[in-house]
């Protein structure tokens, strides 16, 4: 017994969630104490809960251990790193570790578990929305569970795709880890307690203002509101860590002859996310910040009575928000671009151009984010710009789903779920695409934009960009990184179910869109009703496919069948080594000649593996 | 290779019909409520350019993704590689040169578009002021000094509304789906948007951006009536 209560003590999330409350608890403990000696009324939750979380978030990451290495080396010169590899064995998942791997999973396994909880609010509001009218809640509950969903998600994507990031960032430029090992722990372990400041802030009234917190409604909002804030400051934040880490791995760890061009898109696909998280979040970062402030100090930065500006927030807001959009499909593109020319058993077609165009649609996006206010009363003039500068990104996105199709075309196509996935992605983010046409265009957007429309158009590219890809890339690269296959049938079964699922459940959003059907009312005309029935059972079917899924990962981590090093003849570097892949990577750097993708030239290989360095297949077996 | 032109001719054969199918369902079938003010037959025709060069497109992608996956899949117990074609420039540079083509024609079209909605009509406007607050509409005819809690307009006289919300009221959004645009009306500032009637009929004005508990029931009758029947409402008003 006392054994087992030390095991589970010495989880440093255990421990640090321990101390963490402790922590919450003294610090607001003070609050009211010095509040009460300054003669101020003791109880003031939006302050006392302010504190109370600075102080639970540091006294956790202490109790945790993230600072422990710093702490040594600011005492000792020359700190040992042995303390920092000892674990092995599932208990390293719930401690920090600095190996990337872990992280990525560490990440992966909490994106899943926040996309699972917030899908589950989106089927308990779809049960909601299935009949016009009061069906199982009244609208303060329903605002209050959209409004979660969708911050959830948006925390969840930006989590999933810094796992795939930092999961397979250094296996494919033939890195051992990443340029900064404790930063990337320090990074993933700023996620769960953004996890449980969101599901506390349910507990704090909610928040009720969408995951778009535009004042002044977010300023009128209950006290879950701030704590859904400082939640998001810490995704934040470990957003622009992760971002700077995979810009110095980038640039600073590429295996020898690993030139910019001939590196893998996905890659190219990390290079331009880092850009992007690093240059941009700061603004969502600032603008919280000033919400916090107006909410608890009274500072006027938005308030209208008080000289401040309703629509400040807006463009600070989008600056950011728009740009993100491009940090959660950008990785998933780029996982396509990995799949298409595997399974096709062709090199990837016009590289170069797939290459440069991720950098294309990461700098166009960040000019385009006017165009979620074109109703908003920003300067009408402005709109013009904005209009021409969202439709370019059209362009470098068509070339990728142009060359994926060319990559495709007189292939030998392997229709493996990774491929049926990847396909279904293009299929979805294409649909999304499209459906953004009409919402750049100034004319028409003033009809579409706040009606089911936009949520039609933006769940098609995320699911396009990110949900669907995940899957693809789940399926892929699941052998490596246990060194087992998911059910390949039980997987056809999932990509069927969720592929059917996902177009029955949002295709009826652009009719509804079109008919009348405002985002974000719980109830509506009657006669939308048979549309919104038809999006209900889609997104039970989605459902569905989440929990298949889950039973594959369980059931094939279990007893799944033992996979190769390189089970599908792929030449990237992450397959060049053994699966799993041992704990450095590559003890000796493996030596790059030549394209990640080119299938079908005979004798051609990308890299050349150091004898004793390489997997049980060998980098020059891989054409 | 014969046999490669063989595979593209079927394509463009499919892509042909599927679009010519998909155009005919954009045009049989309405996607959209009826329209009622000059406004919406611009907006309409601009939905009807872009539902047809979607539909190109869609059909275009989706039949090449599906044909390669049934013509190109690889049969039993071929392991070997397909060809390995790296790239085409002639290719790649039209995909880009041809999109560029289509994106700053559609930006040309929906300027000109939104210049014809939004400009000011050369006969006198009539002006209504609207206040949005939680959760009500407040119009005001400052014409005859009147207000009413319900919009009525005459058809066929141009409209300029002018949009506002109180201090201490939140962002709400003005939008008749029939009208088809929509504009915020947002606190501390006036916002305005031009509408002309076409069309006599009872419609709903509906809050469009999310302003709490009463969001889905902020909506206000919007009635559009002849000239005659909208000078005695607006009689009616002053008593």
């Amino acid at each position: 017994m006392r054994k087992a209560i030390a095991v589970v003590l010495s989880l440093g999330l255990v421990r640090g969630m321990l101390v963490g409350m402790a922590g919450a608890g003294a610090g607001m403990g003070v609050t009211v104490l010095l509040r009460a000696a300054l003669g101020l009324s003791a109880w003031n939750p939006g302050p006392v809960v302010a504190i109370g979380t600075i102080t639970g978030v540091l006294a956790y990451l202490a109790g945790l251990g993230a600072f422990s290495y710093w702490i040594r080396w600011a005492l000792v010169a020359e700190p040992s790193k042995e303390g920092e590899r000892h674990r092995y064995g599932w208990t390293r998942y719930l401690c920090v570790d600095i190996n990337h791997k872990v992280i990525g999973i560490q990440y992966m396994a909490t994106s899943i578990l926040v996309i699972m909880v917030a899908g589950a609010l989106a089927l308990i509001f779809r049960i909601e929305l299935s009949t016009p009218g009061r069906t199982i809640m009244g609208p303060g509950l329903y605002n209050r569970f959209m409004s979660l969903h969708g911050i959830s998600m948006v925390a969840a994507t930006l989590i999933g795709v810094s796992g795939l990031m930092n999961y397979l960032l250094p296996l494919m430029i033939g890195a051992r880890d990443m340029a900064f090992p404790r930063l990337n722990a320090l990074s993933y372990w700023l996620i769960p307690p953004a996890v449980v400041l969101l599901l506390t802030s349910q507990a704090a009234g909610g928040f009720d203002t969408g995951w778009t917190a535009y004042p002044p409604l977010s300023i009128k909002a209950p006290l879950g509101m701030q704590l859904m804030l400082t939640a998001f400051y810490l995704v934040g934040l470990s957003s622009i860590l992760g971002g700077i880490n995979f810009l110095t791995t980038i640039f600073k760890l590429r295996a020898p002859g690993m030139s910019f061009f001939r590196m893998p898109i996905f890659v190219w696909a990390t290079l331009a996310t880092a850009l992007l998280q690093i240059v941009f979040t700061q603004f969502i970062g600032m603008v919280l910040i000033m919400l916090l402030l107006e909410r608890l100090l009274g500072l006027g930065f938005f308030d209208p009575a008080r000289e401040g500006n309703v629509l400040l927030f807006q463009h600070f807001f989008w600056f950011y928000s728009h740009p993100a959009v491009y940090i959660f499909v950008l990785p998933g593109l780029g996982v396509i671009s990995e799949i298409v020319p595997v399974f096709s058993r062709k090199p990837l077609f016009g590289y170069k151009a797939v290459a440069i165009s991720t950098l294309g649609i990461a700098v166009g996006g960040t000019m385009v984010w006017g165009h979620h206010m074109f109703a908003a009363g920003m300067e009408p003039y402005l709109r013009i710009p904005i209009m021409m500068t969202t439709l370019l990104v059209a362009v470098p996105t068509g070339v990728k789903i142009f060359s994926w199709l060319a990559t495709m075309w007189m292939g030998k196509l392997k229709l493996d779920t990774p491929l049926l996935f990847a396909m279904t992605s293009i299929a979805v983010f294409l649909v999304g695409g499209l459906t953004g046409i009409p919402l750049a265009i100034v004319a028409t957007d003033l009809d579409l934009t706040d009606t089911y429309w936009v949520v039609g158009h933006f769940h098609h590219t995320i699911f396009g960009g990110f949900v669907f890809p995940l899957m693809a890339a789940i399926y892929y690269w699941f052998p490596k990184v246990t060194g087992k296959f998911l059910n390949e049938r039980l997987g056809k079964l999932h990509w069927g179910i969720m592929t059917v699922g996902f177009f029955t459940s949002y295709l009826p959003y652009f009719w509804l869109g079109l008919n009348g059907m405002r985002r974000r009312v719980y109830d509506y005309d009657p006669g939308l009703q048979p549309m919104h029935l038809v999006a209900t059972v889609g997104g039970f079917m989605i459902g569905l496919g989440f929990l298949l899924l889950l039973s594959n990962l369980l059931v094939s981590a279990w007893r799944g069948a033992r996979a190769p090093a390189n089970p599908w003849h792929a030449q990237t570097l992450e397959w060049q080594v053994t699966s799993p892949p041992p704990e450095d990577n590559f003890p000796l750097p493996p030596q790059v000649v030549g394209s990640p993708y080119s299938y079908g030239v005979p004798g051609s290989v990308h890299a050349l593996m150091p004898p004793g360095g390489a997997g049980e297949d060998g980098g020059k077996e891989a054409t | 290779m014969p046999k490669a032109r063989k595979h593209l001719l079927i394509l463009a054969v499919l892509v042909l019909v599927a679009t010519a199918a998909l155009a005919y369902l954009f045009l049989q079938f309405s996607f959209l409520p009826i329209p009622a003010s000059s406004q919406a037959s611009t907006i309409d025709k601009l939905f009807s350019a872009m539902f047809a060069i979607a539909g190109f497109f869609l059909a275009l992608c989706l039949i090449a993704m599906l044909y390669a996956a049934i013509a190109f899949r690889r049969r039993r117990g071929d392991a070997s590689d397909g060809p390995p074609i790296q790239g085409n420039v002639a290719l790649e540079t039209a995909w880009i040169l041809i999109p560029l083509a289509i994106v700053i024609g559609l930006g040309v079209v929906g300027g000109l578009a939104l210049e014809k909605i939004s400009a000011a009509p050369e006969e006198s406007e009539l002006e209504v002021k609207v206040t949005a607050l939680q959760w009500a509409w407040l119009f005001e005819y400052p014409e005859w000094g009147v207000r009413s809690g319900e919009l009525r307009l005459p058809v066929d006289r141009p409209v300029l509304f002018r949009l506002t919300s109180r201090d201490n009221d939140v962002v709400h959004s003005f939008w008749v789906p029939e009208f088809r645009v929509k504009q915020d009306a947002v606190p501390g500032r006036e916002t305005a948007l031009r509408v002309t009637p076409n069309a006599v009929g009872d419609y709903q004005l509906l809050c469009a951006e999310l302003c709490g508990l009463g969001h889905a029931y902020m909506r206000a009758s919007a009635r559009v009536v002849p000239e005659a029947d909208f000078m005695a409402w607006i009689e009616s008003l002053k008593q």
